[in-house]
Parts: structure tokens; C-alpha cells; sequence
């Protein structure tokens, strides 16, 4: 359960994934044509919370929210910005305004039609102070919204906003149902209704939920008759379902990958993929602590850290060491930051110019009396986390600096630990995206209690450039920005940025029309399907 | 009878608000609220979502308004509205969940009577016999084993490798176009596992349970007696012997009717069972303060209940108790 937190909490983003090698198993699926029907079983360690997008900030209830609802842009197999509900768009000259032309024809579940007053109710239902949505930021900095006519729906913002138009892939609500409605009452959270690929059947609590294709989908029927969405809290049982046929899709931890499904008859069954996961796993310093006020010693920490051994044995090899804040697959990655490979003799050194050294020969560095000993606290239920922690906790005594490791259960994690600043130095992970402002992590205008700077970060040239980059909608010159945050982010090190995972979902092999791209498979889930000889389930 | 009866139901209503004030401030006092669950760590939530959740969950007032409003509401059989996002009502998700945690433990309970009652009489009449002996030491493996872990193995063997049972679950995915006497064999084929796993761990208590009681009065005079006059051994043994030996298992099931509600997490989450233990657990580790004092009012009654249960049924069963008043 409390691994489903962490990953509904931190990784709410991983659905978006991209792929950096050829993923294993593949055929050629060219004499097998596309065919509607049969079911496509999901395995989940978590249920949905709501089917309401507005209110849900969980991944289980976004998954499912994604394919009942549409958009009105979203990201294609390249993950550039494709029209989804918006046929078309404009970005007026001063990158202030947004026009966008919508689809006509378009049908709700229910039949009633798509017309640009659902988007312009779900814009206000999101701002609406009334609301509990942890949405609402990005759509506070429109400053006008209008509907022209029924299909065209315009924003304009005060400044320009390099994210917003991505912000436009919220999933659109249903006006004639909601309005005037209590949104937290709304029984559209247990049956929803959208304009997606697939409709509503039917939700069993902790057990399944069940959805139909939608034949009138407006870019054409999936081919998946049905998908189901179990339920299964425990990995293990996933896996074991998996073998028996109960479940054509699920996420192999790195030891199922590697060792258990090598197996003849598992290849035969299953295709696994493999590819880098969007987020980064850290040990973040508390920078209000005398100790890790000074970089060198940040540094050196960093280079104390070996963190191809922390791939090899926390992941098992499935990852990659990580530089900065960005996988090393997306367009803003730059590669040319200061690295921190391990060297311990370097990181001794460093710590001997900011005046650590071990007088009282105990094995512990020392300054001015004080021995060089912290804490690092982590939250329970990550056993790559606390992993991390116990590599890193020897790795550290090696260069003569002790180092405690707590692991604490999540909500007093937060209450007593992370809010009030009270700890030294953190593991925890962020969850990214291909959008790359980042400033809510870095910003020190983000340092106050509950937000997420919480290590205390404040460097005026990155804040300078956060500001920055998400005015400037150009690839190229944001480019230049982000590469300089980078460059900063490396040579302070307020993060050691420890590494990258890799997603390693196994699919049935009887789904064929997977093109695994830089976004992942799921991108094309509607253009996967069984042909007609090897459908499963005739219902 | 009636006036000790009365009596009993009366002094249930001060024991249950204490017992819910106690639990009231205990939850209140686990550090972290049910806010932080959706409102910390992500990026996108705005500042003032906190605020917005506290006004709307009513955490903004003092913690003994907030208890006597949930009182007040609980008087009316109001369990409120859980804090998780769905909002849905308390009472609601819990008889959502309410009859397959019961199901399962009855079945369990039965099972266990069934076995271990029969195999508590004979190791007491037989012992230090091999049988007693051999039964003693397989109940406390059984009791000994880690019940996730025999339950893993279980599925591998039965479910994977020889495909006879389903692995997890409680029904198989066409579930609704079956036949119905194939709905029920597929609702048997998903408990068999669970309820046998559910099952071992309790045998040893029970089975040990009844061997010490049908010793204790084994030893008693009136066996003796009924030896003496030349009553077959049968008779004295489960005649005699045997309703006597039955008494305090009474209690003991007195006791276990709020077990029947609780379910235990490891065991749902391995199972993929949608049960009170996971949805406890699920409410505890979100702090989701209505629903957790939802399913600990819910057990304190059944506590009581079935306590009050035991004591009068003991009393019918029993006429020394019954005429002693």
C-alpha cells in the first residue's frame, strides 16, 4: 500500500515514458491484420479514487480517466503537441493568446454533443475556488477565456506561459451534467461519462473496472473490444496471474524482469519492453544546515556516491546513472554538465578544503570539534529508497562522514520531517515530464512550508532562468535556458541526483500494432489488436 | 434475566462513547492529516488546496466541536463521508466490503470448528498417543507458518503450475455469462485457498483449546461416576463428557464475532480480495479520519455484542449458571 502512495504521489506521471533501447521479444506483424474484439486485462496495485478528473490525483484513477476522456491536445509518439478535441490551433504573435477550432461532430458517451461550452465550463470548474482540485495553478494564469461560437474556444494570458499549451490536455468535463451540480456530490465520479476512445461499464470496488470501446470515437473505433482494470495490491500475485493468463499487461519489477521471465514458455506468452521511466531519484540536502551550506561539500558527497553500483544493484541494471533533473532521452537534456563519477580520493579531498578532517583519529571527519555525522530519512514502503540509503550509508563511511538512515512512514514522513525542515538530507524522488519548467522544484520563491523546495534551495541566476524559460516558447532558445539551469544544478549539487529507472512493462503477445517511440508503448493503445485467429475472448 | 439483560445494553452506551472518544484522539494524534495525501508532493497543486480541503472536511474547527459534531452525526446512524478523494459515504464503502470479509471468516470459522474441535477430543481421549502427538505438532506448523508466504506457494502449485484453482480474486472474469450452478463452482474454486489459508493458522488454537477443556473434565468425579455405573465409554466421552467440554467454547465465539468483520491486509492484498482489512488499512495510512472511526464503532458494538451474547447463552446453556441468579 504504501509503495502505491509513494507512486501515486511522486511517479503520478509515468504513464509518459519513452524508450532508449529495442525492447525484446518482437515480431513482425506484417501478415496479421488489424481486427476488433477480444479484452485486454490490466493489473493495478491500486484502485481508482474518483472518475471525476477534476477532483483525481491519483495514477490508477488517471489511467482511466485518460481513456474515458479526451483532451483538446495531447502528446503524439514523438511527444510533440497533437490536436486530440482541437482540431487546430493558433498562437496569436505575442504568444498571448491561444485560438483554438475544435472537431464538429464530436458525442458524448450519452449522445448529447461536444461543443466548446463544455471547455469553457471545465476551465471555470478548475479555477473555481470552490473546487478541490490540485489543478487549478496553471489555469489561474488565464487572464480571459471566451467562446466565439460553438467550436472555437480562445485563452489569453498577461504573460507568456511556455506550459499552457500542454495545460490544455486536461481531460474536458461534461457541462450538461455538472452544471449547477455540486462537483464533490456528482455521481459522474462512479460513472463517468467523456468523449474518449472507451466508455463507462462498470466499477467493482478493490476489484475491477471494466470499460467498452467507444465505436463512434471521433478518430476512429479502437480495436480493443474491451479493457479491464484489475485490481491486485500485491506484485507477486500480479506476476502469477500473469503466467495463468488473468492478466495480459502489468509492470515486472526489475527481478521478475530479469530473472523469472526467461523462460521459454513466458517469451512465447509475453513480449517485455523496457525504457526510461520520466523522474529521477535523489538525496537532496537540507541547505539550511551549516554542514551542507558549502558546495565543496555537497561535491564531494556526490563523488562519494558510486552511482552505476546503485543501478546495478538497487535496479539490477535496469536504469541509468542520472547528471541532472532530465532523463538523457528528451530535447533539453544537456550532457555537457560537470559529472560526479565515483572517486573517493577526490571526495576526501574536497572535504579536506572545507576543512573536514579526521584529528581525533576515529574514522570520523571532524571541524572544529564536531564530527561530520547526519541522518538520511526516507519514507517507508520504497524499497528502492531504502536500498539506496544502505549503499550509500557505506559509501559514505568510507570517506570518513556517518551517516544514520531513518526510514518513517509517509504522512508522518511529511508532518514531521519534511514540513518543518527537520531533517539533513532526504531520498526521495520526482516524477517529470516532457515539459520541462521545473520552477515549483527550484524556485526560491518555492522554499515556504508545505512547498516543494523544501531543501532550501536559492540561487538568483536559476531563479532568473526559471522565470525564464517558461516565457519563451521557442525549442531552440529555451533550449539555451535550460541547458544553463543544468550547467548550475550540477556544479551546486543540491541535489545528488542519483538515477533514472527504467519502466519494464510485459503485454500478451497477442497484441500486436505496439511501436514502442520516445513516448512509450501506451501512447497508440488504440491502435493495438488481436487479429482474428489469436482473440481470446469472443464476449 | 430481562432486568440482568436490560442492565447489560444500558451500560454498553457510556462503554461505546468512551470507547469512541479514546479512538477519536488517538487518530487525531498520528502525526499527518488526510490533506497532505493530496496536496503534498505535487507539483501542480496550488497553495491554497489545503485550505480548501480543511474548510470542506470541517478540519478548521477545534478538535472536541469536530468530535461532538461526528457524535451527533453518529447518533443518527450518520457515518459521514470518507476524506478520500471519492467522498463517498462511510457506511457506504464499508458494506461494499462488509460481505466477502464475512463470508470468508465465517467459512473460516467453520472450517475450524469442524477440524479442529473433533481432533481436540481425541488427542484428549487418546493421549499422548502417536495421533495426539502427530496432530499437535502439525497444528503448530501450521499456526507457525508464515500464512503469506504457505499462500504464495499455494498459488504457484495449485494455480500456475497445475492451473486447478484461480490464483486470486473472487471471480473469474466472465463471471456474468455463466450458468448458474457454474457461478457458484467458481465462487468455491476462488475460496478454496484463501479459506484453507485463513483456516490453518487457527487450528492450533482451537484444537489445543478443546484438548485442555476435555481433559479438565475428564479428570472430573462425574466421569468417574458415569464410568462406575457402567456406562459405555462412548456415552461417558460424548455424552457426558463432551457438553461440558463444549461450555467455554461458547465464549470463545462470543468473542470472535468482531473477528468476523476484521480481515487481516496481508492476506487481502495477496489474495486480491476487496475486504476490511485492506480498506483499513487503506483509511488508516490516508488518514481518512470518518472512515477509520466508521469500522472501529462498527467493531466495538460487535465487541459488546458478542460479549453480552456469550455470557447469555452461556446461561441458557448452562442451567448452573442460569438458576444461580
Amino acid at each position: 500500500m504504501m509503495r502505491f502512495l509513494v507512486v501515486l504521489l511522486l511517479l503520478f506521471n509515468m504513464t509518459a515514458c519513452t524508450t532508449n533501447e529495442q525492447p525484446t521479444g518482437m515480431e513482425d506483424p506484417v501478415d496479421k491484420v488489424p481486427a476488433f474484439g477480444d479484452t485486454f486485462i490490466e493489473g493495478s496495485i491500486g484502485d481508482a479514487s474518483t472518475l471525476l478528473p477534476v477532483l483525481a490525483s491519483d495514477g490508477s484513477s488517471s489511467q482511466i480517466n485518460g481513456l474515458v476522456y479526451s483532451g483538446l491536445v495531447r502528446y503524439d509518439s514523438g511527444l510533440s503537441v497533437t490536436g486530440e478535441l482541437a482540431e487546430s490551433w493558433e498562437l496569436s504573435e505575442d504568444n498571448l493568446t491561444i485560438t483554438f477550432h475544435l472537431r464538429k461532430g464530436v458525442k458524448w458517451h450519452d449522445g448529447a454533443p461536444f461543443t466548446s461550452a463544455d471547455v469553457l465550463f471545465t476551465y471555470q470548474t478548475y479555477i473555481d475556488p470552490e473546487v478541490p482540485t490540485a489543478y487549478a495553478e496553471s489555469f489561474l494564469q488565464v487572464i480571459e477565456a471566451e467562446v466565439p461560437d460553438d467550436y472555437t474556444f480562445r485563452v489569453t494570458y498577461d504573460k507568456p506561459y511556455a506550459p499552457a499549451l500542454m495545460s490544455w490536455a486536461f481531460n474536458v468535463l461534461p457541462k450538461h451534467l455538472l452544471e449547477g451540480k455540486d462537483i464533490t456530490k456528482s455521481e459522474l465520479a462512479r460513472r463517468p461519462i467523456g468523449t474518449g476512445p472507451y466508455r463507462f461499464v462498470e466499477w467493482q470496488g478493490g476489484e475491477k473496472i471494466v470499460l467498452e470501446a467507444n465505436r463512434d470515437y471521433f478518430e476512429g473505433s479502437p480495436y480493443i473490444k474491451r479493457y479491464v482494470f484489475r485490481i491486485i495490491p500485491d506484485i507477486t500475485t500480479q506476476f502469477l496471474e500473469l503466467q495463468t493468463g488473468g492478466l495480459d499487461f502489468m509492470n515486472l519489477l526489475p527481478l521478475q524482469y530479469k530473472h523469472q521471465t526467461s523462460t521459454p514458455a513466458f517469451k512465447r506468452l509475453f513480449n517485455k519492453y523496457r525504457y526510461l521511466a520520466f523522474g529521477f531519484t535523489y538525496l537532496g540536502y537540507n541547505l539550511n544546515r551549516p554542514m551542507f551550506m558549502d558546495r565543496r561539500v555537497r561535491q564531494a558527497l556526490s563523488f562519494a556516491i558510486n552511482k552505476q553500483e546503485l543501478v546495478d544493484g538497487v535496479l539490477l541494471g535496469y536504469g541509468k546513472a542520472a547528471t541532472g533533473p532530465y532523463k538523457s532521452d528528451t530535447w533539453v537534456y544537456n550532457p555537457e554538465v560537470p559529472r560526479y563519477d565515483y572517486n573517493p580520493e577526490k571526495a576526501r579531498q574536497l572535504l579536506a578544503e572545507a576543512g573536514w578532517s579526521d584529528t581525533d583519529n576515529d574514522g570520523i571527519l571532524d571541524k572544529n570539534g564536531a564530527a561530520f555525522q547526519f541522518t538520511i530519512v526516507t519514507n517507508q514502503g520504497n524499497d528502492l529508497r531504502s536500498k539506496t540509503g544502505e549503499i550509500i550509508q557505506r559509501r559514505f563511511r568510507q570517506v570518513g562522514v556517518d551517516v544514520q538512515l531513518r526510514i518513517i512512514e509517509w504522512a508522518t514522513f511529511l508532518k514531521e520531517f519534511i514540513n518543518p525542515g527537520n531533517f539533513d538530507a532526504t531520498i526521495l524522488g520526482w516524477s517529470t515530464g516532457p515539459e520541462p519548467d521545473q520552477y515549483n522544484i527550484w524556485h526560491s520563491s518555492k522554499t515556504g512550508p508545505r512547498e516543494l523546495n523544501f531543501i532550501g534551495y536559492k540561487n538568483p541566476e536559476v531563479d532568473m532562468l526559471l522565470e525564464k524559460g517558461r516565457r519563451i516558447f521557442d525549442q531552440d532558445e529555451r533550449k539555451l535556458i535550460y541547458d544553463r539551469f543544468q550547467r548550475i544544478l550540477a556544479e551546486d549539487q543540491p541535489y545528488t541526483f542519483l538515477f533514472v529507472g527504467e519502466a519494464l512493462p510485459a503485454v500478451a503477445s497477442r497484441f500486436y500494432g505496439i511501436k514502442p517511440t520516445a513516448a512509450g508503448i501506451r501512447y497508440n493503445f488504440n491502435q493495438w489488436y488481436v487479429p482474428q485467429g489469436l482473440q481470446k475472448f469472443s464476449r | 434475566m430481562y432486568r440482568y439483560l436490560l442492565r447489560r445494553l444500558l451500560m454498553m452506551v457510556p462503554l461505546l462513547i468512551g470507547i469512541t472518544l479514546i479512538s477519536f484522539t488517538v487518530i487525531h494524534l498520528a502525526p499527518g492529516e488526510p490533506t497532505d495525501m493530496q496536496t503534498q508532493m505535487n507539483p501542480q497543486a496550488s497553495s491554497d488546496l489545503q485550505a480548501k480541503l480543511h474548510k470542506q472536511y470541517g478540519l478548521d474547527k477545534p478538535l472536541p466541536e469536530q468530535y461532538l459534531l461526528w457524535l451527533s452525526r453518529l447518533v443518527r446512524l450518520d457515518f459521514g463521508e470518507s476524506f478520500a478523494q471519492d467522498n463517498r459515504p462511510v457506511l457506504g464503502k464499508i458494506t461494499e466490503r462488509l460481505p466477502v470479509t464475512i463470508l470468508l471468516n465465517v467459512l473460516s470459522l467453520v472450517v475450524i470448528l469442524t477440524v479442529a474441535l473433533p481432533l481436540g477430543v481425541i488427542s484428549a481421549v487418546r493421549r499422548n498417543s502417536f495421533f495426539d502427538r502427530a496432530t499437535t505438532v502439525l497444528v503448530f506448523v501450521g499456526f507457525a507458518m508464515p500464512s503469506f508466504w504457505l499462500a504464495l506457494l499455494m498459488m504457484d502449485w495449485l494455480g500456475v503450475r497445475l492451473g486447478v484453482l484461480p490464483v486470486s480474486g473472487l471471480k473469474s472474469l466472465g463471471y456474468e455469462y455463466m450458468s448458474l450452478s457454474e457461478q457458484l463452482l467458481d465462487r468455491i474454486a476462488h475460496l478454496v485457498i484463501p479459506v484453507f489459508i485463513a483456516a490453518i493458522g487457527g487450528l492450533a488454537g482451537f484444537s489445543r483449546y478443546m484438548r485442555s477443556n476435555m481433559l479438565d473434565v475428564i479428570r472430573q468425579d462425574y466421569i468417574m461416576t458415569a464410568r462406575a455405573k457402567g456406562l459405555s465409554e462412548r456415552v461417558v466421552i460424548y455424552k457426558h463428557a463432551l457438553r461440558n467440554a463444549l461450555l467455554p467454547v461458547i465464549t470463545i465465539l462470543g468473542l470472535s464475532v468482531p473477528g468476523l468483520i476484521g480481515g487481516s491486509v496481508i492476506f487481502e492484498t495477496i489474495f486480491a480480495i476487496p475486504g476490511m482489512g485492506k480498506l483499513f488499512y487503506d483509511g488508516v495510512m490516508m488518514r481518512d479520519y470518518p472512515l477509520i472511526m466508521g469500522v472501529l464503532v462498527i467493531g466495538a458494538v460487535l465487541t459488546l455484542v458478542g460479549n453480552l451474547l456469550a455470557d447469555v447463552s452461556y446461561a441458557l446453556a448452562d442451567p448452573r449458571i442460569r438458576n444461580s441468579e
